[in-house]
């Protein structure tokens, strides 16, 4: 008896968190099934939902007729190489702090945080003139660079509290062994630590794939991720939406796929450690 | 070691701040170069007495307080319903976490277009179908319309966090509170909502800090209209100094965009650093 009522609240949970699970995902579903209508099915009323021609021409389209590669190579080439800027040198710091803690350790952990704090909109100005007076506006390197001062923070955070869990005494026991410092750092701390940098390094390449204030201040044409090409289909005609949905899918698919794997270092680097 | 880091940091974060201050004391627009005069105080007295000002700071609070209301409760509510016994619980946390990786310009986009547009949007059709008129959200209800569209981007985020935050509930507790003829009301009033605290007060500092920054959401969707309806103080800024070039007036609202962030930020850093020495 007692087992039949909690299986049947199982099942009425089941189906309540479904819906509403299938109910926020659904805008990301109709976008998918867009991109593989036609203009004319996608616009249609009474819209179809499995019912209409299946096609693929949208996801050709718009490659042939935009610059789409491009655009999504800048977002690679921005997304992982700020990533990877950041990692070189938030590594060496995050270590130092972790494993050699001074007095003021802990302020300087929380000056880089309040870095971070800083709304971007109160340097705009600044950044738009230094990129522009140094040609770094609209180009890839540009974004690099701040993309890597804007996610640092973040990356040196991430990391602090993943060394954090690397227990010293090991290090002291490599070093009673005769290790150096260079062969205590590759051989016994790189082991340990790749986990934390490969959760870091995924983390960061999320949000630095999607981050849109400056990617859509400082880019125009030539270097611009797909966050701005994106909103470049802001126009108010109602015929793109089939190539506009094949655009976002793509866009949005690889990182998606990331995230789902994500979902702990998310927590964690999101919450600077406040939250495990 | 650590220097690097710290020199590339100070200087990201003093020489544009450096020059904010600066260009916010200054005559300065891209459409006059050469006529750099001090001004003084003058660039925040015509910042304050915009006619876009306060109708945006109001904007802004309704847009971070909005998103915070319908992100928490929405939050809380999912993480206890994940925490239930289901089938697919782990497909189910993926579904629901998945409009967070959606860049902002996709998402406004989608909304804008293919759900709220009131003639090809989805919403219309069922409208239509239910033999309403279908509702101009953004020229009708521009603000909210973004308010659902932010929120539906961060309830995941919130949802994620509170989730973790309920892995660490002492299940024993409840299940004594439950012998005790505690009811199921009673029981998530004072018990899950006290442990909870802690994470959902993470979520609103957090939260306000990125929303604070809402920009692409606005920029696809809006443009911050029609009139003022929708611009915040972000946009604000953006439209001063990027459209208007006025340098010297956009830096000043920069400046007051950050003295508001900086209210928040104390809180923030206060617990997380609390948090540190434990």
């Amino acid at each position: 008896m007692a087992r039949e009522a909690t299986k049947g609240r199982k099942a009425v949970l089941t189906v309540v968190a479904w819906g509403i699970g299938l109910l926020i995902f659904f805008p990301i579903l109709w976008t998918v099934i867009t991109s593989f209508k036609t203009e004319a099915e996608a616009i249609a009323s009474p819209p179809a939902f499995v019912d209409f021609h299946w096609t693929l021409e949208n996801y050709t389209t718009v490659n042939q007729r935009s610059d789409y590669l491009l655009h999504f190579w800048n977002s690679v080439v921005i997304s992982i190489g700020s990533t990877l800027a950041g990692l070189v040198i938030a590594v060496p710091a995050a270590w130092s702090m972790a494993f050699v803690p001074g007095r003021r350790t802990k302020d300087l952990l929380m000056w880089m945080l309040s870095t971070k704090m800083l709304p971007a909109v109160g340097v705009l100005v600044p950044i738009y003139l230094l990129a522009r007076d140094t040609g770094l506006l609209d180009s890839r390197i540009g974004l690099v660079i701040v993309l890597t001062m804007v996610n640092l923070p973040i990356i040196v955070w991430m990391l602090y509290t993943y060394f954090k869990e690397i227990p010293g005494e090991i290090l002291e026991a490599a070093r009673m062994d005769g290790a150096t410092l260079s062969s205590e750092i590759l051989y016994v701390l790189t082991p340990m630590a790749v986990p934390g940098i490969a959760s870091t390094l995924l983390l960061n390449v999320i949000l630095a794939w999607n981050e849109s204030f400056w990617t859509l201040n400082l880019t125009a044409a030539n270097a611009a991720p797909l966050t701005a090409f994106i909103a470049s289909y802001s126009s108010p005609e109602g015929l793109f939406y089939a190539k506009l949905s094949a655009a976002s899918t793509m866009a949005i698919a690889p990182i998606m796929i990331l995230g789902w794997f994500s979902q702990k270092q998310l927590v964690r680097g999101l919450t600077f450690g406040a939250v495990k | 070691m650590l220097s690097p880091a710290v020199v590339l940091l100070f200087l990201w974060m003093i020489v544009p701040l450096g020059m904010t201050v600066y260009f916010s004391f200054l005559r300065f627009n891209l459409l006059m170069p050469g006529t750099n005069d001090f001004t003084g105080f003058e660039n925040y007295y015509y910042f304050f007495t915009d006619p876009s000002f306060w109708p945006a700071l109001v904007n802004t609070l309704i847009l971070v307080f909005g998103v915070l209301a319908i992100t928490v409760i929405g939050g809380v509510g999912l993480a206890v319903l994940l925490d239930q016994p289901m089938w697919g619980q782990g497909i189910v946390r993926i579904l629901v976490i998945a409009p967070f990786f959606v860049m902002p310009s996709v998402s406004a986009l989608v909304w804008k277009n293919m759900l709220m547009n009131p003639v090809n949007g989805l919403f219309a059709a069922i409208a239509r179908g239910l033999g309403l008129r279908p509702f101009d959200f953004f020229a009708d209800a521009p603000l909210a319309s973004i308010i659902a569209i932010v929120a539906w981007q961060w309830l995941p985020f919130a949802t994620l966090i509170l989730f973790t935050a309920m892995q660490s509930l002492d299940r024993e507790q409840m299940e004594a509170a439950e012998m005790d003829g505690a009811g199921p009301v009673w029981r998530f009033v004072h018990l899950t909502i006290p442990h909870l605290m802690r994470a959902i007060t993470v979520v609103v500092l957090i939260q306000t800090i990125f929303l604070l920054s809402v920009f692409a959401e606005i920029l696809v969707t809006t443009n911050g209209g029609p009139g003022t309806a929708s611009t915040t103080l972000t946009f604000l800024v953006y439209v001063q100094s990027m459209l208007q070039f006025d340098v010297g007036l956009g830096s000043a609202g920069g400046i007051v965009a950050v003295i508001l962030a900086n209210i928040v930020a104390i809180f923030l850093m206060r617990m997380i650093g609390k948090n540190l020495e434990a």
